[in-house]
């Protein structure tokens, strides 16, 4: 390498310029390979450790028999991914009304009108409630208290109360996202839209909320992951769907491989979609800097 | 001269914060008022108040002499036939500059589709933007995003324009082309109101000149008056100042 301490002022500027920035991307580079590299023989040697070493455990045969069962696996993974159908047909029904329901509610915590203190009021508590008490309590109230009152059929169906008691729960913190969002909007888009004589309606509803909704669709989007994990809740009061089947098949098997299968199936699901939502709030980030 | 605007004793606190003590001034059809003043003296304020924005606490504000700031009356219909620029533009980034400019018109008059698009189209071609229409106005440099928002409010045909301080935010190479477009609107006879820091364009295309200090009209008068020979100290130190 030449000594670029040397410097000589009537080479070009550019030329100098190009000397250096080769240099640093040849530097660059080397550093990128050696982290590479690195990354790579760290995790050979953790996944080595872990084959070795885990077989050596006392326990590690039966383990082996009862939740790594190719057998068990084989034979009851095709009925797992037709149980797991349920669940997405729950919550394919479910997610469209709480992201409706939610703005309802988000809209009624912000009425503003003291004729309209009693919607806000409603939502308060309605927010206070569902996000103070767990969602499988909510599950069984509604799915076993409902049914309860004697409704004819298909009104004591737990896939209807199910379904109700996840939009309850969900659409009370979804509803909060909405809220975050609209406050995030600037108070001057708010004075511009009431300046060109636009009501408050119109306001929220051309301005501010295709602003505020747009905002937090990456937030909400974990909120889809977690809704799509505990669709499987609706297993204690009913409809067999994934973890229910799976737990027949336990049973039928005495083995716990099918868990497993299950566990598989809805990381199918929600490793893609929380890898959409990371990367949809990295470029949000990106824009707004 | 016919009397369009009158403001009698306009007061306006925040908290203990008094911004407008008594404010008493008359705007005549087709004339051009320059506000000036420190920032802090209360002129933001009063633009505000006047397009109701702000309730005022006392006084009155009338426009063809009914009290606007009534407050059995609903404010929207007065809104309307006061439009107001802000200096940070607020255009509604998610639209077009043509939707931002369609959009109240289009909610509050309800025209024909076709007759709003002509009208429209109409506005952006008297202020030389009919070819940046479809953008969105992150892509228009300062300049243009605040002729756009000059065009959005004149696009509900209002009475009175009120600016405020609508080149404090642009860089001085894009001032003049916004300067150039308030002087169109002063001659094709707009009823306007300015808070300005342009001692420049005050003195040279204003009729009326009003010192804000403090809340309150210090000293007002034709520019010449203003400038040349201030009557007050308050004014006079003002702007030696700014000029």
């Amino acid at each position: 390498m030449s000594d670029d301490t040397d410097s000589d002022i009537t080479k070009p500027a550019a030329e100098a310029a190009g000397f250096t920035i080769a240099q640093r991307q040849e530097r660059e580079k080397r550093l990128r390979r050696r982290a590479n590299m690195i990354a790579t023989f760290s995790t050979i040697a953790v996944v080595l450790a872990i084959i070795v070493l885990v077989p050596l455990a006392p326990g590690w045969e039966k383990v082996q028999r009862s939740f790594f069962n190719g057998e068990v696996f084989l034979k009851t993974f095709p009925t797992l991914v037709k149980a797991f159908m349920l669940d997405i047909a729950i919550f394919a029904w479910s997610a469209p009304i709480i992201a409706v329901w939610a703005l309802v509610v988000a809209l009624a915590r912000d009425a503003r009108s003291p004729a309209l203190f009693p919607l806000r009021l409603f939502a308060t508590i309605y927010n206070d409630v569902f996000r103070g008490v767990p969602v499988i309590l909510i599950v069984y109230l509604i799915g076993f208290g409902i049914p309860g009152l004697g409704l004819p059929r298909p009104w004591n169906s737990p896939y209807i109360w199910g379904s109700v008691a996840l939009v309850l729960s969900y659409s009370a913190y979804v509803a909060e996202v909405y809220r975050t969002g609209i406050e995030s909007i600037h108070e001057s888009q708010r004075s511009a839209a009431k300046s060109l004589g636009l009501s408050h309606w119109d306001t929220m509803r051309y301005v501010i909320l295709p602003q505020a909704i747009r905002r937090v669709i990456p937030a909400n989007m974990n909120s889809l992951i977690s809704l799509q994990k505990d669709v499987a809740l609706l297993s204690f009061i009913g409809p067999v769907e994934l973890l229910r089947q799976a737990g027949v098949f336990k049973s039928l098997y005495a083995n716990f491989t099918p868990y497993l299968g299950a566990s598989l199936l809805f990381l199918a699901v929600t490793i893609p979609a929380t890898r959409l939502a990371d990367r949809m709030i990295a470029k949000q980030n990106r824009e707004r800097s | 001269m016919t009397l369009k605007l009158e403001l009698k004793e306009v007061y306006k606190s925040f908290g203990a914060l008094k911004v407008c003590r008594g404010i008493s001034m008359t705007v005549d059809k087709g004339q051009m008022i320059c506000l000036i003043g420190a920032s802090g003296s209360g002129k933001s304020t009063l633009l505000r108040c006047i397009n109701l924005l702000e309730e005022v606490d006392g006084g009155q504000i009338l426009l063809d002499g009914q009290d606007i700031t009534d407050p059995s009356l609903d404010p929207l219909p007065f809104r309307r036939r006061i439009g107001l620029v802000f200096q940070s533009f607020n255009l509604f980034p998610h639209m077009t500059v043509m939707e931002n400019v369609m959009l109240a018109p289009r909610r509050v008059h309800k025209p024909p589709k076709a007759q709003l698009i002509a009208e429209t189209t109409q506005l952006f071609e008297r202020f030389g933007l009919a070819d940046r229409m479809k953008y969105y106005p992150d892509q228009l440099s300062g300049g243009q995003q605040q002729r756009v928002a000059i065009i959005r409010a004149l696009a509900m045909k209002p009475e009175i324009m009120l600016f405020d301080e609508v080149t404090s935010a642009l860089d001085p190479e894009l001032v003049g082309e916004v300067l150039d477009v308030l002087r169109q609107l002063k001659s094709e006879g707009m009823t306007m109101i300015l808070a300005t820091h342009e001692m420049g364009f005050a003195r040279e295309a204003a009729d009326k000149i009003c010192f804000l200090d403090q809340g309150i009209i210090v000293e007002a008068g034709p520019p010449q008056q203003i400038f040349d020979a201030p009557k007050q100290d308050r004014t006079r130190e003002f702007l030696s100042r700014v000029l």
